[in-house]
């Protein structure tokens, strides 16, 4: 097999695609981030060609030689890759749409709930947990009592209590 | 055997609702289950010492070896004779114990006797596998009974030290058996045991199974959650300090002594810990003022002699071991069931607040005095049988021992003069009358059920030491597997013998101790504070607990930036090594075709603009330049399907970016990330750059042939088609397209569950069926060019249908008529290359996927020529029908061609000659395709009528100042409000 390196062009594409890509991505704003996700996805599937196999002829019998048909196994993953970041997009940009209708703006806000969880771990770790206060062992045995049988009352073979 | 486990289970399942039905007299009727297992044992005895032992073997998992295997040979007998004995007289007398209203009886009868199964199924597994799981049992059982009242902190607090310490040895227990296992080629106890495998996987093996044993007997360091354990109620006390739980790492310890107690390691750990335990234990049960502590740490220190004695190599200690093994559990769970009785008569346990309690209690005084003489060991006692065998063997074997013997006889006697002390303060705290204690008791007869039980154990405390003979022949055949020394013996008397000398020594030195108790009380053992088990065992906890809560703060944030920020840096991390090491040599080539350096110089330039734009449109359109570029590039490359789909697709991006764009705002809010910019940007580089580095070296580290190497040849062999890539997609891997237009088909609803906030109407919008809020659509703007307007004649809306139905649907200033009389015209032509391109997709370019956007291009030129009331004319049908028949016909494929005893998703291939056309090839992977084109149409469909038409809807909307009505906007309940 034939050891050619990939068009470094393409090499160049792929990587800005990606890097823009990722830098929206990490924006709030889910309209950038949708543009992001587009981005990313024409750069994986550029990706996905070049490192593929080497270019080749369109992969259709009679139309192209078998031995100079580019490998349409790739071709097929892009192909399914392609519509679902169409799918993805839409959704992506739906969600943003209703982030406007309800809060005017399209941001992504931060998590509420893994704040509070944050918050929470923060104050435990400045205090101790109440729980695990040292008692000593004559303390927790001075509290231990078994619900036991009134004994005074009972006679060597008691009746069973009227419950 | 089996019989006795299913027993054990059912009469745990059946527990709960027995107490329920009996109250407290159930216990008398499931304590003859454990003793049915003690009586089993009995009638056992002869079989297991003819060496008939009783074995039942059941096949489990015989892929891996792994059969149930129960054995009872000598040790097994003694422990399940102990467990059924003692559980049973545990379970009698809780029924006089607890109080008839007591929460929670039946859960307590339930694990209570699922313990003592576990328990059974322990001592007599063959299989060591086997036996962890019914080790794992004992201590979840423990744990449920330990934390009895669940309701308080100190139970739970114990029950969860419990569980934590002994799982902690269980966990390095299995890894131990593991490795030991795979020294030994098998897991059978018996086998192994024949011959013990040597060396140092071996040994590291024992270490580790010691580690659990040592937990479970609570043997320092391990030995704090014992006492911390006697917040459970007293019977449960009492059998777990006896005959369950710890008993079970005394058991493992003896099981595996005749094989591995001679190595090195195996001494060194039983040797040192056992000793210091005995000191240890002894000393604080010594301070203690509760009588249950004063149990407890007298365990912890009775344990260790055991470990010390069963986990010897001799032959005279094993004797003695076992002896004291029985004794320990007589008086033992006999004393607890005592304090239980003076503290349900009296209220307390504190022996500085009990006093007269043995002249007004008698009996259960002589109990206790019959308890305590068997664990000080005085004649004619079982303890003491036990004892003077152990001091014998010491002394016996002290030649074999040195140069530790001597410290172990000074420590083992230290410790019997510590319980001495210990058991007669004991006695005397629970019993005595005291000077300066005024207590004023009622005088109580504890009923019989109550005070029977731990009477028959100070008996049988007796008897069995009467009779020493039939003691040393019952137990001397595990003792005799023992590797060194000589035979050891029981008897009463063996004369003035040195043994007698010590025991005479501890006695003096123990009575001493306790005479002089009031002085002693302010010693402490020297002992640094930090490292005591609990304490050690809190600031672990707390430790973990913290780091825990630091590392859930710093690492959930709650961003979305910061953690898709964490996985780029996940991926760069994890890959660059490999990248850096991968030892290929980069090979460039600069490509010299002009349309991708062209194409190429494009995407660069349109992403670096996009990703600096302000405009959402902008962002948007240099995307879709990226795309378009892309699309040439596969044209290149040799995928024409490709370069189809992604023109296709990168329209439908921009229609569907526009439609909700008219929506939002123009440019972007302000970025309230502005300040992590530089961050951002390093991190997208970096992630950038090693996706390029990846690019550049893939390629040239491929050392296979590709899988595809033969796919054009059977792709049109058994696919019946040219087009390669359209035959993977329906034929070869029809299973991920069917999961891929699954996952269309969520977004397709997705979207439009996103924007159809009331309901998704089943009608169709139609002129004259709909509401006529406005006229027509944005009739309510202003009109600039109104007065230019020839007034019209069609002017009031007709029900008629129209061809072109904007005429009476859209203000005159929105519409182009020239627009809509070619998309009109165009629109069945492109309808009709739809279905060209998908019939056609098999051997040329196209498919279902090109087909279904094509259609979906087609309908959306209708909607943005002729407005909603178009749309609905264009495609009058409901997204989810296409949706649903396109997912039904591409799914029935495959259940057809199962049907018809292919593979799933197998095609078939018909021919037939039709005059005209010649002959024809039908593909079944066809209906497949289509199945394909529906679903894509239904997703353009859906993106249309939600994105689109639903959102002209509610824009249309308006109030006086022409803006939106907001509670069009608003789910459900305001809108009910305008509509009434």
């Amino acid at each position: 097999m034939s050891v050619l390196g990939p068009d470094l062009f393409l090499v160049i594409a792929a990587g800005v695609l990606i890097a823009g890509g990722a830098f929206l991505v990490l924006e709030r704003s889910l309209t950038r981030v949708a543009v992001g996700l587009i981005l990313i996805g024409n750069g994986v599937n550029i990706l996905f060609l070049i490192t593929g196999g080497p270019r080749g002829g369109a992969p259709i019998v009679d139309v192209t030689p078998e031995e100079a048909m580019a490998d349409p196994l790739p071709q097929a993953m892009i192909l399914t890759a392609i519509v679902i970041t169409l799918a993805l997009t839409a959704f992506l940009v739906a969600m943003a749409h209703r982030s406007w209708q309800l809060h005017r703006h399209d941001e992504v806000q931060d998590d509420l709930e893994d704040r509070r969880i944050a918050r929470l771990a923060a104050i435990e770790t400045a205090q101790e947990r109440g729980d695990i206060g040292i008692v000593t062992l004559d303390e927790e045995a001075a509290g231990v009592r078994d619900e036991t049988a009134d004994i005074v009352e009972e006679h060597w073979l008691a009746e069973e209590d009227v419950r | 055997m089996l019989q006795l486990l299913i027993a054990h289970l059912a009469a745990a399942l059946a527990a709960p609702a027995l107490v329920r039905w009996l109250g407290r007299r159930a216990f008398l009727l499931l304590a003859a289950v454990p003793a049915g297992a003690a009586v089993w044992a009995i009638t056992a005895t002869n079989a297991v010492l003819d060496g008939r032992e009783p074995t039942v073997s059941i096949s489990w998992v015989p892929a891996l070896g792994l059969d149930l295997v129960f054995r009872v040979d000598t040790l097994s007998w003694l422990l399940v004779l102990m467990v059924g004995g003692i559980g049973s007289a545990v379970l009698i007398y809780s029924t006089r114990y607890f109080s008839a209203r007591s929460s929670d009886l039946g859960r307590f009868a339930a694990v209570f006797v699922g313990f003592a199964g576990a328990m059974l199924g322990l001592v007599t597994s063959e299989n060591l596998i086997q036996l962890y799981v019914f080790w794992e049992l004992t201590t979840i059982f423990s744990y449920l009974l330990i934390g009895h009242y669940s309701e308080r902190v100190t139970s739970r607090r114990a029950a969860m030290k419990a569980i934590l310490v002994t799982t902690l040895g269980g966990l390095a227990m299995l890894a131990g058996i593991v490795l030991l296992g795979h020294e030994a080629g098998t897991y059978e106890l018996g086998e192994i045991l024949t011959a013990p495998p040597t060396g140092a996987v071996t040994s590291t093996a024992i270490a580790l199974i010691l580690v659990g044993a040592v937990s479970k007997s609570a043997l320092i360091p391990f030995h704090f959650w014992l006492p911390a354990a006697m917040a459970a109620p007293t019977p449960v006390s009492a059998y777990l300090h006896a005959a369950a739980m710890v008993k079970a790492g005394v058991y493992l310890v003896g099981r595996l002594a005749p094989g591995f107690s001679t190595l090195p390691v195996w001494q060194a750990i039983i040797g040192v810990l056992a000793l210091i335990t005995i000191v240890h234990g002894g000393f604080r049960a010594l301070r203690q003022s509760d009588l249950k502590l004063i149990l407890a740490f007298s365990t912890v220190s009775q344990l260790g002699m055991l470990v010390l004695l069963v986990g010897s190599p001799f032959k005279a200690g094993a004797l003695a071991g076992l002896a004291l093994l029985g004794a320990h559990a007589l008086f033992k769970a006999c004393l607890f069931l005592v304090v239980g009785i003076v503290d349900a008569a009296t209220g307390t346990r504190d022996l500085n607040l009990l006093s007269g309690i043995g002249r007004r209690m008698p009996v259960t005084a002589t109990i206790g005095a019959l308890g305590v003489a068997s664990m000080i060991g005085v004649a004619p006692f079982a303890g003491y049988v036990a004892k003077e065998a152990a001091l014998e063997a010491i002394i016996d074997d002290q030649a074999a021992l040195a140069p530790f013997g001597w410290p172990i006889l000074v420590v083992f006697a230290l410790g019997s003069a510590l319980t001495i002390a210990y058991g007669l303060r004991f006695w005397w705290g629970a019993f005595a009358t005291k000077r300066n204690v005024t207590a004023s008791l009622e005088v109580v007869r504890p009923p019989l059920l109550l005070v029977a039980p731990p009477m028959a154990m100070a008996l049988a405390g007796i008897a069995t030491a009467l009779l020493p003979g039939l003691g040393e022949t019952l137990l001397r055949p595990h003792a005799r597997t023992y590797p060194l020394g000589e035979p050891g013996h029981l008897a009463m008397w063996s004369g003035f013998s040195p043994a007698f000398q010590v025991t005479l020594a501890a006695f003096a030195i123990g009575i001493a101790v306790f005479l002089a108790r009031h002085r002693l009380s302010g010693w402490r053992i020297p002992w640094p504070e930090q490292w005591d088990g609990d304490r050690v065992y809190r600031n672990t906890l707390r430790r973990v607990d913290q780091t825990a809560a630091a590392t859930t703060a710093v690492v959930q944030r709650g961003s979305l930036p910061f953690y898709l920020g964490i996985l780029f840096l996940v991926v760069v991390v994890g890959a660059l090594p490999g990248l850096l090491t991968a030892g290929v040599e980069a090979n460039l080539w600069l490509g010299t075709d002009v349309i991708v350096i062209a194409a190429s110089i494009a995407i660069v330039a349109a992403t670096v603009l996009a990703v600096r734009a302000r405009r959402r449109m902008k962002a948007v359109i240099l995307a879709g330049i990226t795309g378009y570029s892309t699309a040439l590039v596969f044209l290149v490359y040799g995928a024409p399907d490709l370069a189809l789909t992604q023109v296709l697709v990168e329209t439908v991006t921009l229609v569907v970016f526009v439609l909700v764009l008219r929506r939002l705002p123009i440019y972007f809010s302000d970025r309230p990330l502005v300040a992590s910019r530089w961050l951002r940007l390093s991190v997208a580089a970096v992630f950038g750059l090693l996706v390029a580095g990846l690019a550049l070296l893939v390629p040239q580290a491929r050392i296979h042939e590709p899988d595809s190497a033969d796919l054009p040849t059977t792709a049109e062999e058994f696919g019946g088609g040219k087009n390669v890539v359209n035959v993977i997609l329906v034929d070869t891997r029809a299973w991920d397209t069917l999961g891929e237009i699954s996952v269309l088909l969520a977004a397709a609803t997705g979207v439009a569950s996103l924007i159809f906030l009331r309901h998704r109407s089943t009608e169709r919008p139609r002129p004259g069926s709909f509401e006529e809020i406005s006229g027509k659509l944005g009739a309510s703007e202003p009109d600039p060019v109104a007065r230019l307007r020839r007034p019209r004649h069609d002017e009031a809306p007709t029900r008629r249908a129209s061809w072109l139905v904007a005429g009476v649907t859209l203000a005159p200033h929105r519409r182009s008529v020239i627009l809509e009389v070619a998309v009109r015209f165009l629109y069945h032509t492109m309808i009709v290359v739809a279905v060209f391109l998908l019939v056609s997709g098999h051997n040329a370019p196209g498919g279902g996927f090109v087909a279904g956007l094509v259609v979906g291009i087609a309908i959306t030129a209708r909607y943005l020529a002729g407005g909603r009331y178009e749309l609905s004319a264009a495609a009058p049908l409901q997204p989810a029908f296409l949706l649903g028949s396109g997912l039904f016909l591409a799914a029935g494929t495959g259940l057809a061609s199962m049907i018809f005893g292919g593979e799933v998703l197998e095609s078939a291939i018909v021919r037939w000659t039709m005059p005209v056309f010649g002959e024809i090839k039908l593909v079944t992977s066809l209906i497949f395709d289509i199945g394909v084109f529906l679903v894509v149409i239904g997703l353009m469909l859906d993106i249309l009528r939600s994105l689109g038409a639903e959102l002209d809807h509610q824009g249309d909307v308006l109030d006086e100042d022409g803006e939106p009505v907001r509670q069009a906007l608003e789910p459900a309940k305001t809108i009910v409000r305008r509509e009434s």
